[in-house]
C-alpha cells in the first residue's frame, strides 16, 4: 500500500507555500471587502464560497492533502460526509416547518 | 514489502517508515474529523439561530471589532505559513529553521490570542457579555444575547484549541532542541501542524460567520 515516493512527496519546493499564503491573504481582503457591498442573500453565500476555497488551499497545500494516501482521502470526506448528514436533516426540519 | 532496515526512528509494529508515517497522519485526520463535527454542531446552532433572528444578528455582529478580527485572520494565516515551512524543514533536516518556524508559529498564535483578549476586554466594557448587566438596544435584548453567547463560545472554544496547540508546539520545540526530529521521522511535526492548520481552518469560517454580518447596512 505505501511508496516510498509517497514519504517525501511533501518536501518539494517551498515556493508552493508562498503562492498559497499570498493566495489566501488575498482571499481575506476579498472576504472582508465583499461584505461592505449589499449582495442580498448573496453576501453569506460569497463569505461562505471564500471560506470554503480558502480552507480546500489549506487542506490540499498546507496540510499535504494532495500528496496523501487515499485512505486519508477518505477519512477526511467522510468527516465532511457526516458534516452534511448534520446539517441536510436539521435543516429538512428547520427550513420546512 | 521493502527490506527491512533498521532505523532508530523505526517502531517495530510497522513495516517501514512510510508506513509509521502514513498512521500518524492517518490518526491526526481522524482526530480531526470529530473536531469537524465538534465545531459543526457549534456552526448547526448558529445557522438556525442565525436564520430565525437576522436583524439580531446583523446588530450582535456590528458591534464586533472588524480590524481585530480581519488582523486575526492574517496572523493566522501567517502562522499557519511558517507551521508549513517548519514541517518542511523537519523532512529536510534543517533543525535550525525547524525550531525558529516553531517558534514564529508560536509567536503568533500568541499575537492572535493577545488581540482576542483584548476584543474580549472591550465587550466585557460594554457589556456585551450575555449575562447580568448585559446592555444592548431593547428591541434585540434578548435575542442578541444569543449572538454574544454563539460568539463567546465558538471563539473561545477556537481560543481553547489554540492554547491547547501553544503546548503542542511547546513540545515540538522542546523535541527538535534534543534532536529528536529527523528527515526520517518528521511525524510528531508533521501531525502537530495538521492539527494547527485544522484551527486555522476553523478561524477562517468564524471570521466571516461572525464578524461581517450585514456590514453594507451602514
Amino acid at each position: 500500500m505505501s511508496t516510498d515516493t509517497r514519504a517525501h512527496a511533501a518536501a518539494g519546493p517551498t515556493r508552493v507555500y508562498y503562492v498559497i499564503f499570498t493566495i489566501l491573504i488575498v482571499c481575506t481582503y476579498l472576504t472582508w471587502q465583499v461584505a461592505y457591498f449589499d449582495l442580498g442573500k448573496l453576501n453569506t453565500v460569497a463569505a461562505l464560497a471564500i471560506a470554503g476555497l480558502k480552507a480546500t488551499l489549506v487542506v490540499w497545500f498546507f496540510m499535504h492533502a494532495r500528496s496523501s494516501s487515499r485512505l486519508t482521502w477518505l477519512i477526511a470526506f467522510g468527516g465532511l460526509l457526516w458534516l452534511a448528514i448534520l446539517l441536510a436533516l436539521t435543516f429538512g426540519d428547520y427550513l420546512t416547518r | 514489502m521493502s527490506s527491512h532496515t533498521h532505523h532508530g526512528a523505526l517502531a517495530h509494529q510497522f513495516e517501514d517508515l512510510t508506513q509509521q508515517r502514513e498512521v500518524a497522519s492517518l490518526g491526526m485526520w481522524l482526530f480531526l474529523v470529530t473536531e469537524i463535527l465538534f465545531f459543526g454542531g457549534l456552526f448547526l446552532v448558529y445557522s438556525v439561530y442565525r436564520s430565525w433572528y437576522p436583524a439580531a444578528f446583523t446588530a450582535g455582529s456590528h458591534e464586533l471589532l472588524v480590524w481585530a478580527g480581519t488582523t486575526n485572520t492574517v496572523v493566522l494565516i501567517t502562522s499557519s505559513l511558517t507551521m508549513a515551512l517548519a514541517v518542511h524543514a523537519a523532512e529536510t533536516g534543517n533543525r535550525r529553521a525547524l525550531i525558529l518556524l516553531l517558534l514564529a508559529t508560536m509567536a503568533l498564535g500568541c499575537v492572535f490570542l493577545g488581540i482576542k483578549s483584548y476584543e474580549y476586554w472591550t465587550e466585557y466594557i460594554e457589556h456585551h457579555i450575555p449575562a447580568h448587566g448585559f446592555e444592548f438596544q431593547k428591541e434585540y435584548f434578548f435575542q442578541a444575547q444569543i449572538f454574544f453567547s454563539l460568539y463567546f463560545v465558538m471563539t473561545g472554544l477556537h481560543a481553547l484549541h489554540m492554547i491547547i496547540g501553544l503546548g503542542i508546539m511547546s513540545v515540538m520545540v522542546w523535541m527538535s532542541w534534543r534532536g529528536k526530529i529527523t528527515p526520517e521521522y518528521p511525524n510528531p511535526i508533521e501531525v502537530s501542524g495538521l492539527y494547527w492548520h485544522f484551527v486555522d481552518i476553523v478561524w477562517i469560517f468564524l471570521f466571516p460567520l461572525l464578524y461581517l454580518i450585514g456590514r453594507h447596512v451602514h
